[in-house]
Protein backbone atom coordinates (compact mmCIF):
# COMPACT_ATOMS: atom_id res chain seq x y z
CA UNK A 1 0.00 0.00 0.00
CA UNK A 2 1.66 3.22 -1.03
CA UNK A 3 2.30 5.88 2.35
CA UNK A 4 -0.27 8.11 0.66
CA UNK A 5 -2.99 5.84 0.01
CA UNK A 6 -6.57 7.48 1.80
CA UNK A 7 -7.54 6.34 5.04
CA UNK A 8 -11.15 6.38 4.48
CA UNK A 9 -12.76 6.24 0.60
CA UNK A 10 -16.31 6.38 -0.35
CA UNK A 11 -17.54 5.66 -4.06
CA UNK A 12 -20.60 5.51 -4.90
CA UNK A 13 -22.09 5.64 -1.54
CA UNK A 14 -25.45 6.19 -1.95
CA UNK A 15 -28.73 5.90 0.81
CA UNK A 16 -32.25 5.47 0.18
CA UNK A 17 -34.74 6.57 2.39
CA UNK A 18 -38.04 5.11 0.47
CA UNK A 19 -38.26 7.13 -2.45
CA UNK A 20 -36.00 9.75 -0.86
CA UNK A 21 -32.13 9.70 -1.86
CA UNK A 22 -30.18 11.19 1.39
CA UNK A 23 -26.98 10.29 0.13
CA UNK A 24 -26.45 10.19 -3.42
CA UNK A 25 -23.23 8.45 -5.32
CA UNK A 26 -20.69 10.34 -3.01
CA UNK A 27 -17.21 9.65 -3.77
CA UNK A 28 -14.12 11.36 -1.38
CA UNK A 29 -11.24 10.31 -0.12
CA UNK A 30 -9.56 10.89 3.60
CA UNK A 31 -5.71 11.36 3.73
CA UNK A 32 -4.19 10.34 7.18
CA UNK A 33 -3.59 13.56 9.33
CA UNK A 34 -6.27 15.29 7.29
CA UNK A 35 -8.83 17.44 8.82
CA UNK A 36 -12.25 16.95 6.15
CA UNK A 37 -15.14 19.28 6.01
CA UNK A 38 -18.55 17.79 5.27
CA UNK A 39 -20.52 20.95 4.83
CA UNK A 40 -23.58 21.61 2.96
CA UNK A 41 -27.02 23.20 3.70
CA UNK A 42 -29.80 21.05 6.31
CA UNK A 43 -30.81 18.44 5.06
CA UNK A 44 -28.20 17.98 2.36
CA UNK A 45 -27.25 14.59 3.72
CA UNK A 46 -24.37 15.31 5.89
CA UNK A 47 -25.49 13.56 8.74
CA UNK A 48 -26.57 10.61 6.97
CA UNK A 49 -23.15 10.20 4.77
CA UNK A 50 -21.42 10.14 8.50
CA UNK A 51 -24.39 7.31 9.47
CA UNK A 52 -23.21 5.79 6.44
CA UNK A 53 -19.70 5.52 7.55
CA UNK A 54 -20.12 4.61 11.35
CA UNK A 55 -21.98 1.87 10.15
CA UNK A 56 -25.36 3.23 12.09
CA UNK A 57 -27.17 2.96 8.50
CA UNK A 58 -26.12 0.62 6.06
CA UNK A 59 -25.38 1.99 2.56
CA UNK A 60 -28.13 0.89 -0.44
CA UNK A 61 -25.12 0.99 -2.38
CA UNK A 62 -21.61 1.92 -3.27
CA UNK A 63 -18.26 0.89 -1.45
CA UNK A 64 -17.04 2.83 1.92
CA UNK A 65 -13.41 1.55 2.67
CA UNK A 66 -10.79 2.25 5.34
CA UNK A 67 -7.05 1.80 4.08
CA UNK A 68 -8.70 -0.64 1.01
CA UNK A 69 -10.11 -2.97 3.51
CA UNK A 70 -14.51 -2.57 2.69
CA UNK A 71 -16.23 -1.98 5.82
CA UNK A 72 -19.71 -0.80 4.18
CA UNK A 73 -21.75 -4.32 5.26
CA UNK A 74 -20.23 -4.10 8.99
CA UNK A 75 -22.08 -3.75 12.18
CA UNK A 76 -21.32 0.02 13.39
CA UNK A 77 -19.57 -2.38 16.55
CA UNK A 78 -17.21 -3.39 13.90
CA UNK A 79 -16.27 -0.66 12.37
CA UNK A 80 -15.54 1.32 15.97
CA UNK A 81 -13.61 -1.66 16.85
CA UNK A 82 -11.72 -0.82 13.49
CA UNK A 83 -11.26 2.57 14.53
CA UNK A 84 -13.44 5.05 13.52
CA UNK A 85 -15.53 6.69 16.04
CA UNK A 86 -17.95 9.16 16.05
CA UNK A 87 -19.52 11.95 18.05
CA UNK A 88 -23.72 12.46 17.26
CA UNK A 89 -25.47 15.55 16.19
CA UNK A 90 -27.50 14.94 19.73
CA UNK A 91 -25.24 14.85 22.17
CA UNK A 92 -25.44 11.05 23.54
CA UNK A 93 -24.37 10.52 26.84
CA UNK A 94 -24.58 7.80 29.66
CA UNK A 95 -27.12 9.20 31.73
CA UNK A 96 -27.13 6.83 34.71
CA UNK A 97 -23.02 7.12 34.76
CA UNK A 98 -20.30 9.47 35.82
CA UNK A 99 -18.33 11.50 33.61
CA UNK A 100 -15.26 9.27 33.83
CA UNK A 101 -17.23 5.90 33.03
CA UNK A 102 -18.48 7.92 30.14
CA UNK A 103 -14.97 8.16 28.79
CA UNK A 104 -14.12 4.52 30.14
CA UNK A 105 -16.45 3.23 27.38
CA UNK A 106 -14.26 4.17 24.78
CA UNK A 107 -11.24 3.20 26.59
CA UNK A 108 -12.73 -0.41 27.41
CA UNK A 109 -14.37 -1.14 24.33
CA UNK A 110 -12.90 0.99 21.52
CA UNK A 111 -10.07 0.60 18.63
CA UNK A 112 -7.66 -0.47 21.26
CA UNK A 113 -9.08 -2.32 24.20
CA UNK A 114 -7.91 -1.63 27.91
CA UNK A 115 -8.93 -2.69 31.15
CA UNK A 116 -8.69 -2.08 35.19
CA UNK A 117 -6.27 0.74 36.07
CA UNK A 118 -5.10 1.08 31.95
CA UNK A 119 -8.17 2.04 31.09
CA UNK A 120 -8.93 4.94 34.11
CA UNK A 121 -5.62 6.55 33.45
CA UNK A 122 -6.15 6.54 29.84
CA UNK A 123 -9.73 7.32 30.52
CA UNK A 124 -8.44 10.21 32.61
CA UNK A 125 -6.02 11.51 30.09
CA UNK A 126 -8.63 12.16 27.67
CA UNK A 127 -10.36 14.66 30.08
CA UNK A 128 -7.64 16.31 30.63
CA UNK A 129 -7.38 16.76 26.72
CA UNK A 130 -10.70 18.28 26.48
CA UNK A 131 -10.24 20.25 29.83
CA UNK A 132 -12.89 18.22 31.83
CA UNK A 133 -11.00 16.11 34.18
CA UNK A 134 -11.70 18.10 37.25
CA UNK A 135 -15.15 16.82 36.54
CA UNK A 136 -14.36 13.34 36.68
CA UNK A 137 -16.47 12.02 39.28
CA UNK A 138 -19.39 14.27 38.82
CA UNK A 139 -23.05 12.61 37.34
CA UNK A 140 -23.09 13.66 33.36
CA UNK A 141 -26.92 14.73 34.31
CA UNK A 142 -24.95 17.88 36.52
CA UNK A 143 -23.53 19.43 33.51
CA UNK A 144 -23.17 22.34 31.35
CA UNK A 145 -24.08 21.98 27.28
CA UNK A 146 -20.68 22.17 26.28
CA UNK A 147 -19.33 20.08 29.08
CA UNK A 148 -21.82 17.29 27.71
CA UNK A 149 -19.94 17.91 24.24
CA UNK A 150 -16.43 17.40 25.45
CA UNK A 151 -17.09 14.04 27.39
CA UNK A 152 -18.82 12.21 24.07
CA UNK A 153 -15.82 14.01 22.49
CA UNK A 154 -13.47 12.54 25.16
CA UNK A 155 -15.11 8.99 24.70
CA UNK A 156 -14.47 8.81 21.19
CA UNK A 157 -10.80 10.01 21.65
CA UNK A 158 -10.60 7.46 24.05
CA UNK A 159 -11.03 4.89 21.70
CA UNK A 160 -7.63 5.77 20.10
CA UNK A 161 -9.84 5.96 16.54
CA UNK A 162 -8.26 6.21 13.42
CA UNK A 163 -10.47 8.27 11.86
CA UNK A 164 -12.85 10.45 14.16
CA UNK A 165 -16.10 11.32 12.83
CA UNK A 166 -17.30 15.00 14.61
CA UNK A 167 -21.47 15.79 13.38
CA UNK A 168 -21.82 19.64 14.44
CA UNK A 169 -20.02 19.43 17.18
CA UNK A 170 -19.57 23.23 17.68
CA UNK A 171 -23.31 23.59 17.08
CA UNK A 172 -24.73 25.58 19.61
CA UNK A 173 -21.98 26.63 21.65
CA UNK A 174 -22.36 30.34 22.63
CA UNK A 175 -19.39 32.54 21.42
CA UNK A 176 -16.83 32.20 24.19
CA UNK A 177 -17.53 28.42 23.84
CA UNK A 178 -17.35 28.38 20.61
CA UNK A 179 -13.38 30.19 20.65
CA UNK A 180 -13.13 27.32 23.22
CA UNK A 181 -14.31 24.72 21.50
CA UNK A 182 -12.06 25.64 18.27
CA UNK A 183 -9.14 25.55 19.85
CA UNK A 184 -9.65 22.03 21.07
CA UNK A 185 -10.40 20.69 17.72
CA UNK A 186 -7.28 22.55 16.39
CA UNK A 187 -5.34 21.04 19.07
CA UNK A 188 -6.44 17.11 17.60
CA UNK A 189 -5.45 18.52 14.18
CA UNK A 190 -2.28 19.35 15.27
CA UNK A 191 -1.78 15.87 16.96
CA UNK A 192 -2.24 14.49 13.44
CA UNK A 193 -5.77 12.99 13.43
CA UNK A 194 -7.61 12.21 10.57
CA UNK A 195 -11.24 14.19 11.19
CA UNK A 196 -14.40 14.17 9.19
CA UNK A 197 -15.73 17.30 10.43
CA UNK A 198 -19.39 18.40 9.57
CA UNK A 199 -20.02 21.65 10.40
CA UNK A 200 -22.31 24.76 9.53
CA UNK A 201 -19.99 27.78 11.61
CA UNK A 202 -17.56 28.91 8.11
CA UNK A 203 -15.18 30.80 10.46
CA UNK A 204 -14.42 26.96 12.06
CA UNK A 205 -14.37 25.70 8.43
CA UNK A 206 -11.43 28.14 7.68
CA UNK A 207 -9.48 28.10 10.21
CA UNK A 208 -9.71 23.86 10.51
CA UNK A 209 -10.50 22.33 7.53
CA UNK A 210 -7.53 21.23 4.72
CA UNK A 211 -10.08 20.53 2.28
CA UNK A 212 -14.01 20.33 1.84
CA UNK A 213 -16.55 18.34 0.34
CA UNK A 214 -19.82 20.31 -0.37
CA UNK A 215 -23.11 18.62 -0.40
CA UNK A 216 -26.81 19.44 -1.59
CA UNK A 217 -29.92 17.04 -1.57
CA UNK A 218 -28.08 14.29 -1.25
CA UNK A 219 -25.28 14.97 -3.94
CA UNK A 220 -21.30 16.25 -3.67
CA UNK A 221 -21.49 19.44 -5.43
CA UNK A 222 -17.75 21.01 -4.70
CA UNK A 223 -15.07 19.47 -3.63
CA UNK A 224 -11.49 21.58 -2.62
CA UNK A 225 -9.67 23.71 0.13
CA UNK A 226 -12.06 25.91 2.03
CA UNK A 227 -11.31 29.05 0.28
CA UNK A 228 -11.73 27.51 -3.27
CA UNK A 229 -15.21 25.78 -2.13
CA UNK A 230 -16.89 28.87 -0.49
CA UNK A 231 -16.28 31.28 -3.47
CA UNK A 232 -17.89 28.24 -5.54
CA UNK A 233 -20.96 30.17 -7.30
CA UNK A 234 -22.72 26.65 -7.22
CA UNK A 235 -21.95 26.08 -3.02
CA UNK A 236 -23.41 29.81 -2.67
CA UNK A 237 -26.78 28.99 -4.58
CA UNK A 238 -27.07 25.96 -2.38
CA UNK A 239 -26.50 27.84 0.84
CA UNK A 240 -28.76 31.30 -0.17
CA UNK A 241 -31.31 28.56 -1.59
CA UNK A 242 -31.57 27.52 1.89
CA UNK A 243 -33.50 29.46 4.53
CA UNK A 244 -31.38 28.60 7.39
CA UNK A 245 -28.04 29.01 5.70
CA UNK B 1 -7.66 -5.56 42.84
CA UNK B 2 -10.47 -5.70 45.76
CA UNK B 3 -11.61 -2.52 47.65
CA UNK B 4 -11.92 -2.78 51.28
CA UNK B 5 -15.87 -2.18 51.16
CA UNK B 6 -15.92 -5.23 48.73
CA UNK B 7 -14.13 -7.40 51.23
CA UNK B 8 -16.87 -5.77 53.91
CA UNK B 9 -19.17 -6.89 51.25
CA UNK B 10 -18.35 -10.30 50.52
CA UNK B 11 -18.08 -11.07 54.31
CA UNK B 12 -21.68 -10.11 55.00
CA UNK B 13 -22.88 -12.06 51.97
CA UNK B 14 -20.99 -15.26 53.34
CA UNK B 15 -22.52 -14.71 57.26
CA UNK B 16 -25.92 -14.38 55.71
CA UNK B 17 -25.64 -17.37 53.72
CA UNK B 18 -24.48 -19.28 56.60
CA UNK B 19 -27.28 -18.06 58.93
CA UNK B 20 -29.80 -18.99 56.24
CA UNK B 21 -28.31 -22.22 56.17
CA UNK B 22 -28.73 -22.89 59.87
CA UNK B 23 -32.43 -22.66 59.41
CA UNK B 24 -33.31 -26.07 59.18
CA UNK B 25 -31.90 -26.94 62.84
CA UNK B 26 -33.66 -24.07 64.75
CA UNK B 27 -37.13 -23.18 62.54
CA UNK B 28 -39.85 -26.11 62.42
CA UNK B 29 -41.51 -27.54 59.26
CA UNK B 30 -43.41 -24.61 58.60
CA UNK B 31 -40.07 -21.96 58.54
CA UNK B 32 -38.23 -24.56 56.45
CA UNK B 33 -41.46 -24.40 53.65
CA UNK B 34 -41.18 -20.77 53.61
CA UNK B 35 -37.36 -20.85 53.65
CA UNK B 36 -37.51 -23.23 50.67
CA UNK B 37 -39.53 -20.80 48.68
CA UNK B 38 -37.82 -18.07 49.32
CA UNK B 39 -34.58 -19.74 48.28
CA UNK B 40 -36.49 -20.03 45.07
CA UNK B 41 -37.84 -16.89 44.37
CA UNK B 42 -34.37 -15.44 45.57
CA UNK B 43 -32.56 -17.25 43.25
CA UNK B 44 -35.03 -16.85 40.09
CA UNK B 45 -35.71 -12.98 40.39
CA UNK B 46 -32.14 -12.43 41.05
CA UNK B 47 -30.68 -14.17 38.24
CA UNK B 48 -33.67 -12.58 36.28
CA UNK B 49 -32.83 -9.31 37.23
CA UNK B 50 -29.32 -10.00 35.91
CA UNK B 51 -30.10 -9.59 32.41
CA UNK B 52 -33.32 -7.91 32.57
CA UNK B 53 -31.88 -5.14 35.49
CA UNK B 54 -29.16 -3.71 32.91
CA UNK B 55 -31.02 -4.45 29.73
CA UNK B 56 -34.39 -3.24 30.62
CA UNK B 57 -35.83 -6.02 28.52
CA UNK B 58 -38.93 -7.81 30.41
CA UNK B 59 -38.66 -11.56 30.22
CA UNK B 60 -41.98 -13.83 31.09
CA UNK B 61 -39.64 -17.02 30.29
CA UNK B 62 -38.74 -18.28 33.33
CA UNK B 63 -41.76 -20.34 33.68
CA UNK B 64 -40.40 -22.13 30.68
CA UNK B 65 -37.04 -22.64 31.54
CA UNK B 66 -38.19 -23.81 35.06
CA UNK B 67 -40.47 -26.24 33.45
CA UNK B 68 -37.42 -27.48 31.14
CA UNK B 69 -35.76 -28.19 34.73
CA UNK B 70 -38.31 -30.46 36.63
CA UNK B 71 -38.85 -31.97 32.88
CA UNK B 72 -35.61 -32.58 33.05
CA UNK B 73 -35.23 -34.39 36.38
CA UNK B 74 -38.81 -35.75 35.97
CA UNK B 75 -37.53 -37.66 32.54
CA UNK B 76 -34.07 -38.53 33.90
CA UNK B 77 -34.30 -39.62 37.54
CA UNK B 78 -34.37 -42.90 36.88
CA UNK B 79 -31.51 -42.98 34.15
CA UNK B 80 -29.08 -40.72 35.53
CA UNK B 81 -27.62 -40.11 38.36
CA UNK B 82 -29.59 -37.11 40.31
CA UNK B 83 -26.40 -35.35 41.16
CA UNK B 84 -25.80 -34.95 37.33
CA UNK B 85 -29.48 -33.76 36.43
CA UNK B 86 -29.21 -30.12 37.92
CA UNK B 87 -25.92 -29.17 35.68
CA UNK B 88 -27.76 -31.12 32.75
CA UNK B 89 -30.97 -29.10 33.75
CA UNK B 90 -28.55 -25.67 33.75
CA UNK B 91 -26.88 -26.50 30.31
CA UNK B 92 -30.45 -27.22 28.56
CA UNK B 93 -31.70 -23.82 30.00
CA UNK B 94 -28.68 -22.09 28.51
CA UNK B 95 -28.83 -23.84 25.80
CA UNK B 96 -32.83 -22.79 24.85
CA UNK B 97 -31.65 -19.22 26.35
CA UNK B 98 -29.12 -18.93 23.26
CA UNK B 99 -31.74 -20.01 21.05
CA UNK B 100 -34.51 -17.75 21.80
CA UNK B 101 -32.25 -15.13 23.05
CA UNK B 102 -30.02 -15.02 19.12
CA UNK B 103 -34.08 -15.17 17.45
CA UNK B 104 -35.52 -12.51 19.70
CA UNK B 105 -33.17 -10.26 21.23
CA UNK B 106 -32.81 -7.94 18.13
CA UNK B 107 -36.44 -7.19 18.65
CA UNK B 108 -37.56 -4.24 20.12
CA UNK B 109 -38.47 -4.71 23.97
CA UNK B 110 -42.31 -5.37 23.63
CA UNK B 111 -41.61 -7.85 21.03
CA UNK B 112 -39.21 -9.60 23.06
CA UNK B 113 -41.91 -9.66 25.89
CA UNK B 114 -44.68 -11.36 24.01
CA UNK B 115 -42.45 -13.95 22.52
CA UNK B 116 -41.24 -14.98 25.96
CA UNK B 117 -44.75 -15.32 27.05
CA UNK B 118 -45.75 -17.33 24.02
CA UNK B 119 -42.45 -19.20 24.61
CA UNK B 120 -43.16 -21.10 28.12
CA UNK B 121 -46.94 -21.33 26.72
CA UNK B 122 -45.97 -23.40 23.52
CA UNK B 123 -43.24 -25.44 25.51
CA UNK B 124 -46.22 -26.28 27.73
CA UNK B 125 -48.39 -27.17 24.66
CA UNK B 126 -46.12 -29.34 23.34
CA UNK B 127 -45.04 -31.38 26.78
CA UNK B 128 -48.84 -32.06 27.27
CA UNK B 129 -49.51 -33.21 23.35
CA UNK B 130 -46.20 -35.34 23.96
CA UNK B 131 -47.90 -36.72 27.04
CA UNK B 132 -51.23 -37.27 25.34
CA UNK B 133 -49.38 -38.90 22.15
CA UNK B 134 -47.59 -41.60 25.10
CA UNK B 135 -50.72 -41.71 27.35
CA UNK B 136 -49.34 -40.03 30.41
CA UNK B 137 -50.96 -37.80 32.18
CA UNK B 138 -48.00 -36.63 34.27
CA UNK B 139 -44.85 -37.69 35.69
CA UNK B 140 -44.23 -39.68 38.95
CA UNK B 141 -40.80 -37.88 40.79
CA UNK B 142 -40.14 -40.51 43.35
CA UNK B 143 -36.79 -39.57 45.26
CA UNK B 144 -35.80 -39.88 49.20
CA UNK B 145 -33.98 -35.81 49.01
CA UNK B 146 -36.20 -34.23 51.71
CA UNK B 147 -36.90 -30.47 52.33
CA UNK B 148 -33.87 -29.86 53.90
CA UNK B 149 -31.54 -31.40 50.81
CA UNK B 150 -33.56 -28.81 48.68
CA UNK B 151 -33.49 -26.22 50.53
CA UNK B 152 -29.40 -26.21 51.19
CA UNK B 153 -29.12 -27.29 47.34
CA UNK B 154 -31.32 -24.04 46.48
CA UNK B 155 -29.00 -22.06 49.14
CA UNK B 156 -25.46 -23.14 47.54
CA UNK B 157 -27.58 -22.42 43.90
CA UNK B 158 -28.33 -18.90 45.55
CA UNK B 159 -24.37 -18.84 46.59
CA UNK B 160 -23.48 -19.16 42.94
CA UNK B 161 -25.66 -17.00 41.19
CA UNK B 162 -24.43 -14.24 43.67
CA UNK B 163 -21.27 -14.68 42.98
CA UNK B 164 -21.63 -15.10 39.27
CA UNK B 165 -23.42 -11.67 39.21
CA UNK B 166 -20.36 -10.14 41.49
CA UNK B 167 -18.21 -11.28 39.14
CA UNK B 168 -19.96 -10.50 36.42
CA UNK B 169 -20.75 -6.80 37.75
CA UNK B 170 -16.80 -6.22 37.92
CA UNK B 171 -15.88 -7.64 34.51
CA UNK B 172 -15.89 -6.10 30.94
CA UNK B 173 -19.56 -7.95 30.11
CA UNK B 174 -20.87 -5.99 32.87
CA UNK B 175 -19.34 -2.89 32.12
CA UNK B 176 -20.99 -3.55 28.56
CA UNK B 177 -24.45 -4.32 29.74
CA UNK B 178 -24.69 -1.37 31.77
CA UNK B 179 -23.59 0.87 28.74
CA UNK B 180 -26.43 -1.23 26.62
CA UNK B 181 -28.95 -0.23 29.46
CA UNK B 182 -27.88 3.44 29.31
CA UNK B 183 -27.84 3.41 25.64
CA UNK B 184 -27.48 0.74 22.78
CA UNK B 185 -26.98 3.34 19.95
CA UNK B 186 -23.34 4.24 21.87
CA UNK B 187 -23.14 0.55 22.88
CA UNK B 188 -22.91 0.21 19.53
CA UNK B 189 -20.50 3.00 18.29
CA UNK B 190 -18.56 2.40 21.03
CA UNK B 191 -17.37 -1.17 20.16
CA UNK B 192 -19.74 -3.33 22.17
CA UNK B 193 -21.16 -6.54 20.37
CA UNK B 194 -24.73 -5.56 22.13
CA UNK B 195 -26.15 -8.89 20.86
CA UNK B 196 -23.69 -11.24 22.34
CA UNK B 197 -23.65 -9.50 25.50
CA UNK B 198 -26.99 -9.79 25.89
CA UNK B 199 -27.52 -13.39 25.04
CA UNK B 200 -24.77 -14.51 27.62
CA UNK B 201 -26.57 -13.15 30.44
CA UNK B 202 -29.88 -14.38 29.12
CA UNK B 203 -28.53 -17.69 29.08
CA UNK B 204 -27.23 -17.11 32.74
CA UNK B 205 -30.44 -16.71 33.88
CA UNK B 206 -32.02 -19.55 31.92
CA UNK B 207 -29.55 -21.88 33.21
CA UNK B 208 -30.47 -20.46 37.11
CA UNK B 209 -33.90 -20.84 36.24
CA UNK B 210 -33.53 -24.34 34.92
CA UNK B 211 -31.47 -25.45 37.75
CA UNK B 212 -33.91 -24.24 40.16
CA UNK B 213 -36.83 -26.42 38.45
CA UNK B 214 -34.41 -29.25 38.57
CA UNK B 215 -33.76 -29.15 42.32
CA UNK B 216 -37.39 -28.54 42.60
CA UNK B 217 -39.22 -31.47 40.63
CA UNK B 218 -38.47 -33.98 43.77
CA UNK B 219 -40.85 -31.45 46.07
CA UNK B 220 -43.63 -31.82 43.40
CA UNK B 221 -43.61 -35.40 43.35
CA UNK B 222 -45.86 -35.46 40.57
CA UNK B 223 -45.15 -32.88 37.84
CA UNK B 224 -47.69 -32.15 34.88
CA UNK B 225 -47.45 -29.34 32.65
CA UNK B 226 -49.61 -27.02 34.00
CA UNK B 227 -47.38 -26.72 36.80
CA UNK B 228 -44.43 -27.56 35.79
CA UNK B 229 -44.86 -24.23 32.80
CA UNK B 230 -47.28 -22.31 35.19
CA UNK B 231 -47.15 -18.17 33.56
CA UNK B 232 -48.05 -17.08 37.15
CA UNK B 233 -44.77 -18.34 38.38
CA UNK B 234 -42.85 -15.43 35.35
CA UNK B 235 -45.05 -12.62 36.49
CA UNK B 236 -44.51 -13.35 40.08
CA UNK B 237 -40.75 -13.46 39.53
CA UNK B 238 -40.38 -9.82 37.73
CA UNK B 239 -43.21 -8.75 40.60
CA UNK B 240 -40.63 -9.90 42.90
CA UNK B 241 -37.28 -8.38 41.11
CA UNK B 242 -39.22 -5.21 40.68
CA UNK B 243 -40.40 -4.99 43.82
CA UNK B 244 -36.87 -5.03 45.50
CA UNK B 245 -35.02 -3.07 43.11
CA UNK B 246 -32.88 -4.15 39.86
CA UNK B 247 -30.22 -1.64 40.26
CA UNK B 248 -28.41 -3.56 42.68
CA UNK B 249 -27.25 -7.43 43.32
CA UNK B 250 -28.98 -7.44 46.43
CA UNK B 251 -31.66 -5.62 45.09
CA UNK B 252 -34.57 -8.86 44.11
CA UNK B 253 -34.10 -10.31 47.77
CA UNK B 254 -35.78 -7.34 49.70
CA UNK B 255 -38.90 -7.89 47.12
CA UNK B 256 -38.83 -11.64 47.65
CA UNK B 257 -38.99 -11.70 51.39
CA UNK B 258 -41.98 -9.65 51.78
CA UNK B 259 -43.82 -10.51 48.49
CA UNK B 260 -43.58 -14.52 50.01
CA UNK B 261 -45.14 -13.38 53.35
CA UNK B 262 -47.97 -11.21 51.47
CA UNK B 263 -48.72 -14.06 48.71
CA UNK B 264 -48.63 -16.75 51.60
CA UNK B 265 -51.13 -14.50 53.49
CA UNK B 266 -53.33 -14.34 50.03
CA UNK B 267 -53.35 -17.96 49.06
CA UNK B 268 -54.50 -18.72 52.49
CA UNK B 269 -57.34 -16.21 52.87
CA UNK B 270 -58.43 -15.38 49.06
CA UNK B 271 -57.62 -18.83 47.28
CA UNK B 272 -59.62 -17.94 44.05
CA UNK B 273 -58.83 -14.42 43.41
CA UNK B 274 -54.74 -15.30 43.21
CA UNK B 275 -54.81 -13.70 39.57
CA UNK B 276 -56.21 -11.01 39.82
CA UNK B 277 -54.56 -10.04 43.23
CA UNK B 278 -50.95 -10.36 41.25
CA UNK B 279 -52.57 -8.15 38.91
CA UNK B 280 -53.11 -5.88 41.60
CA UNK B 281 -49.74 -6.07 43.32
CA UNK B 282 -48.03 -5.31 40.26
CA UNK B 283 -50.12 -2.12 39.28
CA UNK B 284 -49.64 -0.98 43.03
CA UNK B 285 -45.45 -1.67 42.70
CA UNK B 286 -45.33 0.28 39.31
CA UNK B 287 -47.46 3.28 40.74
CA UNK B 288 -45.82 3.44 43.94
CA UNK B 289 -42.17 2.09 43.83
CA UNK B 290 -40.86 1.81 40.18
CA UNK B 291 -37.31 1.71 41.29
CA UNK B 292 -38.03 -1.02 44.23
CA UNK B 293 -36.93 -0.29 47.37
CA UNK B 294 -33.46 -0.06 46.09
CA UNK B 295 -34.46 2.93 44.26
CA UNK B 296 -36.70 4.32 47.79
CA UNK B 297 -33.43 4.28 49.30
CA UNK B 298 -31.16 5.89 47.09
CA UNK B 299 -33.65 8.43 46.67
CA UNK B 300 -33.75 8.95 50.91
CA UNK B 301 -30.54 8.94 50.76
CA UNK B 302 -29.99 11.49 48.40
CA UNK B 303 -32.96 13.64 49.82
CA UNK B 304 -30.86 13.55 53.16
CA UNK B 305 -27.61 14.14 51.44
CA UNK B 306 -29.47 17.61 50.08
CA UNK B 307 -30.78 18.36 53.73
CA UNK B 308 -27.27 18.50 55.06
CA UNK B 309 -25.95 20.47 52.23
CA UNK B 310 -28.26 23.33 52.60
CA UNK B 311 -28.05 22.99 57.05
N1 LIG C 1 -33.69 7.50 9.24
C1 LIG C 1 -34.22 8.28 8.27
N2 LIG C 1 -35.37 7.92 7.66
C2 LIG C 1 -35.90 8.70 6.69
N3 LIG C 1 -35.37 9.83 6.24
C3 LIG C 1 -34.22 10.24 6.80
C4 LIG C 1 -33.58 9.49 7.85
N4 LIG C 1 -32.45 10.14 8.22
C5 LIG C 1 -32.39 11.24 7.46
N5 LIG C 1 -33.43 11.31 6.61
C6 LIG C 1 -33.66 12.36 5.59
O1 LIG C 1 -32.51 12.43 4.79
C7 LIG C 1 -32.21 13.77 4.45
C8 LIG C 1 -30.80 14.10 4.88
O2 LIG C 1 -30.77 14.17 6.29
P1 LIG C 1 -29.41 14.40 7.12
O3 LIG C 1 -29.76 14.28 8.55
O4 LIG C 1 -28.36 13.53 6.60
O5 LIG C 1 -29.09 15.92 6.77
P2 LIG C 1 -27.95 16.85 7.33
O6 LIG C 1 -27.17 17.32 6.16
O7 LIG C 1 -27.21 16.20 8.42
O8 LIG C 1 -28.80 18.06 7.89
P3 LIG C 1 -28.58 18.99 9.18
O9 LIG C 1 -27.61 20.04 8.79
O10 LIG C 1 -29.94 19.57 9.43
O11 LIG C 1 -28.10 18.12 10.26
C9 LIG C 1 -33.27 14.63 5.12
O12 LIG C 1 -34.27 14.91 4.17
C10 LIG C 1 -33.81 13.75 6.22
O13 LIG C 1 -35.15 14.05 6.47
MG1 LIG D 1 -27.00 16.49 10.42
Amino acid sequence: MRADAPVLSLRGATKRFGGLVAVNEIDFDVAEHEVMGLIGPNGSGKSTTLNLISGALKPTSGTISLRGTPIGHLSAQEIARRGISRTFQLVRLLPSMTVLDNVRAGAVFGHRRRWGAEADAHAMKMLELVGLARRAHAHVGQLTYIDTKRVELARTLASDPKVLLLDEWLAGLNPTELTEGIALIRRLREEGRTIILVEHVMDAIRSLCDRCVVMSSGTKIAEGTPTEVLSDPEVIRAYLGDDDA
Amino acid sequence: MMTTTEYRNLAIGAALFILAACLPFVGGAYLLTIGVTIAMYTVLATSWALFSGPTHYISLATAAFFGLGTYTTGLGFEHLDYWLLVPLAAILGAALAAIVGVATLRLSGVYFVIFTLGLAELIRQLVTWGQNVSGQKGLYVLTDLTEVHIYWQLLVLAALVYLTGWLIGRSRLGFALRIIGDDEEVARHSGINTARAKVLLFMVSGAAAAATGAILAPRYIYIEPALAFTPMLSFQVVIMALLGGTGRLWGPVVGVIPFTFLWEAISASFPNQTTLLLGLCFLAIVFILPKGFVGLLTTIRTRMNAREAFS
